[in-house]
């Protein structure tokens, strides 16, 4: 287990060397740097430019050195959680994201809590009820939701909201928690209105997991030693729990590692669109206009969270499966 | 048992063969090619065939989009700003008067500051076909102002309302057909090429191109795709004209895409390599190139042709999205996200609900690429 844990540490370490890499060059992808255009800008507007800050700013980010260096420069800024300077809002990236980034976690964690309380009840019911109205319906709307895009999804819903009730559902609390510090009424508050999101976003996921564990749990239940099990009189919940259940449930799990990537790009543009305080608008405008630190930090704490997501995942599942943990392979 | 079995011989001539020959049915099925076969497993799938013929005719439509519509993509009719959609009519006052829509009656409504329009059922407009209207440059090669339907002389025809600009948003929608469609199409086919090139070098050479590949694979597939989508997008540069872009998005888009095809190629690969036709071809002279295009990569191409058909509809959402957000396609190039992004004003869209009509034409096409994409797969493998 311990050789395990390593090894996957190193690949988990490796790669988010790689992402940095990656979306450091997508931050530098922009003819000039920002701040040419930030002068450009200026001056066309007919002000004068701020020699000093200028000049405070070149060697803050080393623009005057060579790519490599300011990859590095840059790196040891975000291990030491410095994670940049904001040029639209004048502000260290760290002071404008504020709780941004603590509401996307919790965004992101519950519509992966409500994806496997979702579809766990139902994938087992489409999968021991086979053929019919239930399944058959169930199937169908599965289809919808995958077929349904996320943030169209979004949009209808918030159409409806507003014809219904007259009022908008892009929040993640009530006006009153906004800007305060936290307390249970503001953890409360985030809580209930998460709903409508974790919705929104979780539905494709949901709808692809029930898919999925309707397959593996049809395939254990044809198998011979479940005719055995009948055959020597388990009671069905028994012959159902003990055995075939255990077998689907780890393609289940493991299949996190296809789920949180989508959950996460769900997450930011089903945000951006209803609006949510989490890092999705703000990635948005960053890359509107073409704030790149700003839009790297959050780049690069939305892979961090999908790769770490996938790590712990990987050490469930290893637990979970000693097939996994003892063959030292990675899953996939 | 005394007694003796009746003898029975029969007097028609014995033909030995007999026993081996086929009916005609059975040696049209046999006989028949791979290709045909999964062509009638197909066609057996109502469905994917359904999908099929939806998807067909919206390509064919493609060609053909100045013809096919009313209005000319940007005319705007500034007496009708966001007028509501006009319904087809058959009868007036009981009368046959063939396809038709009442006029408009307009006015200010002083108190909410709506435009509010109402049928006015003593205008009837009867629909002309195959008549001269707009005039338009068809791909902008030449002039021609023939359409398939038009308004009536002085007349309206918004069979699905207008903007805030008062284009037509029926017109508009089928132009942006063009623009969602082939960006679908265009990005499969590179994201093909290079899953095929990439998954076909590594399961085909193995050591450490697979392994490189393999973690290159692994890096891709473990990000967010969106997030990198946008950031890749936001950096193209804002001087290139839209055509530019378009190609610099459809780009975008085949760059993260093909892992999961160069992940099927590989696998299959791996195991094909070790045949003994493969050892043949190689022992033969054959150069890498020629044994996995001609020998190895024929063998599951149905099999790459389906799941790339599935892969066809997170493209054409991808580029909804993306333009929907402001950081793809940008006007006057018109896609259906592009027309969405009307409707981000929620305010908007709960007064002129026919905005988010753009939705309609992206589901059923994601529908019916899953449904044909599905019936392709199942048909991939018609010996089983």
């Amino acid at each position: 287990m311990l050789n395990y844990f390593a090894r996957r540490l190193l690949t988990m370490i490796l790669t988010l060397v790689v992402i940095s890499v990656l979306v450091f060059v997508i931050i530098q992808l922009p003819p000039g740097d920002y701040l040419s255009t930030y002068i450009a800008e200026l001056e066309s507007q007919g002000e004068m430019v701020d020699k000093d800050k200028i000049e405070f700013l070149r060697q803050q980010y080393g623009l005057d050195k060579t790519p490599v260096e300011q990859y590095f420069h840059w790196v040891a800024g975000l291990v030491q959680g410095d994670l940049g300077y904001s040029f639209e809002h004048s502000l260290p990236v760290s002071e404008v994201v504020g709780d941004r980034l603590l509401l996307s976690m919790v965004l992101n964690f519950s519509t992966i809590l409500f994806i496997y309380i979702v579809s766990f009840p139902i994938g087992v019911y489409s999968a021991t009820h086979q053929y019919s109205w239930g399944d058959h319906g169930l199937t169908l709307l599965g289809f919808l939701g995958l077929a349904t895009p996320n943030f169209l999804l979004a949009l209808i819903l918030l159409y409806l909201a507003n014809i219904w009730f007259g009022t908008s559902i892009g929040a993640l609390m009530s006006d009153e928690y906004i800007g305060q510090p936290w307390s249970w009424g503001k953890a409360l508050s985030v809580l209930e209105h998460l709903a409508v999101p974790v919705i929104v976003i979780g539905t494709s996921g949901t709808a692809g997991m029930i898919r999925r564990l309707r397959a593996n749990l049809l395939d254990e239940l044809q198998k011979q030693y479940v005719t055995t099990g009948r055959a020597k009189g388990l009671p069905p919940g028994r012959l159902l729990v003990k055995y075939p259940l255990r077998m689907a449930l780890n393609p289940f799990v493991a299949d996190i590692g296809n789920m949180l990537p989508q959950v996460v790009s769900g997450s930011v543009i089903v945000s951006a669109v209803m609006s949510l305080p989490t890092t999705g608008p703000m990635l948005l405008r960053a890359l509107q206009s073409q704030d790149m630190f700003l839009a790297g930090s959050f780049l690069i704490f939305l892979a961090l969270l999908t790769v770490v997501g996938m790590f712990l995942s990987d050490l469930l599942l290893a637990a979970l499966d000693p097939r996994i943990r003892l063959s030292g392979g990675m899953r996939r | 048992m005394s007694d003796t079995l009746q003898h029975f011989v029969s007097r028609e001539p014995f033909d030995i063969q007999d026993i081996e020959r086929l009916t005609p049915e059975q040696e049209r099925y046999y006989m028949a090619s791979q290709w045909r076969m999964m062509w009638w497993r197909l066609k057996k799938h109502k469905l994917a065939v359904t999908a099929g013929i939806i998807l067909l005719a919206s390509y064919l439509s493609i060609v053909f989009v100045e013809f096919l519509v009313p209005y000319e993509l940007q005319t705007r009719n500034t007496d009708f700003i966001y007028a509501p959609p006009q319904q087809v009519h058959l009868f007036h006052d009981g009368e046959f008067v063939g396809p038709f829509v009442y006029g408009y009656r307009y006015h200010l409504n002083m108190e909410h500051l709506k435009r509010v329009y109402e049928e006015d059922t003593s205008k009837v407009q009867p629909i002309r076909f195959f008549c001269t209207g707009d005039p338009y440059e068809f791909w902008g090669l030449f002039e021609a102002d023939f359409h398939l339907i038009c308004p009536a002389e002085g007349g309206t025809l918004f069979l699905l309302g207008t903007d805030r600009l008062g284009r037509d948003m029926a017109s508009r929608l089928v132009y942006g057909g063009r623009i969602s469609l082939t960006v679908g199409l265009i990005g499969i086919t590179l994201s093909f090429m290079l899953g095929i090139t990439i998954g076909g070098a590594a399961g085909y050479f193995g050591g450490w191109v697979d392994n490189a590949v393999q973690r290159v694979i692994e890096v891709l597939r473990s990000l967010p795709e969106l997030p990198l989508w946008m950031a890749l997008s936001a950096a193209l540069p804002v001087t290139w004209s839209p055509i530019l872009v378009y190609f610099g998005i459809t780009l975008i888009l085949a760059l993260l895409d093909w892992p999961g095809l160069a992940r099927a190629v590989r696998s299959k690969l791996l195991a094909l390599r070790e045949e003994d036709y493969c050892s043949a071809a190689r022992l033969m002279g054959a150069s890498p190139t020629r044994i996995i295009g001609r020998h190895l990569l024929p063998n599951f191409m149905s099999h790459l042709i389906a799941s790339a058909t599935l892969s066809v509809p997170s493209m054409i959402l991808a580029e909804t999205a993306l333009s929907f957000l402001g950081l793809g396609l940008r006007p006057p190039v018109t896609s259906w996200g592009v027309l969405l992004t009307e409707a981000q004003n929620i305010e908007a869209v709960a007064l002129y609900p026919w905005l988010l009509m753009p939705m309609v034409p992206v589901i059923i096409t994601v529908l019916a690429f899953n449904f044909l994409g599905d019936g392709l797969r199942d048909a991939a493998d018609p010996y089983d």
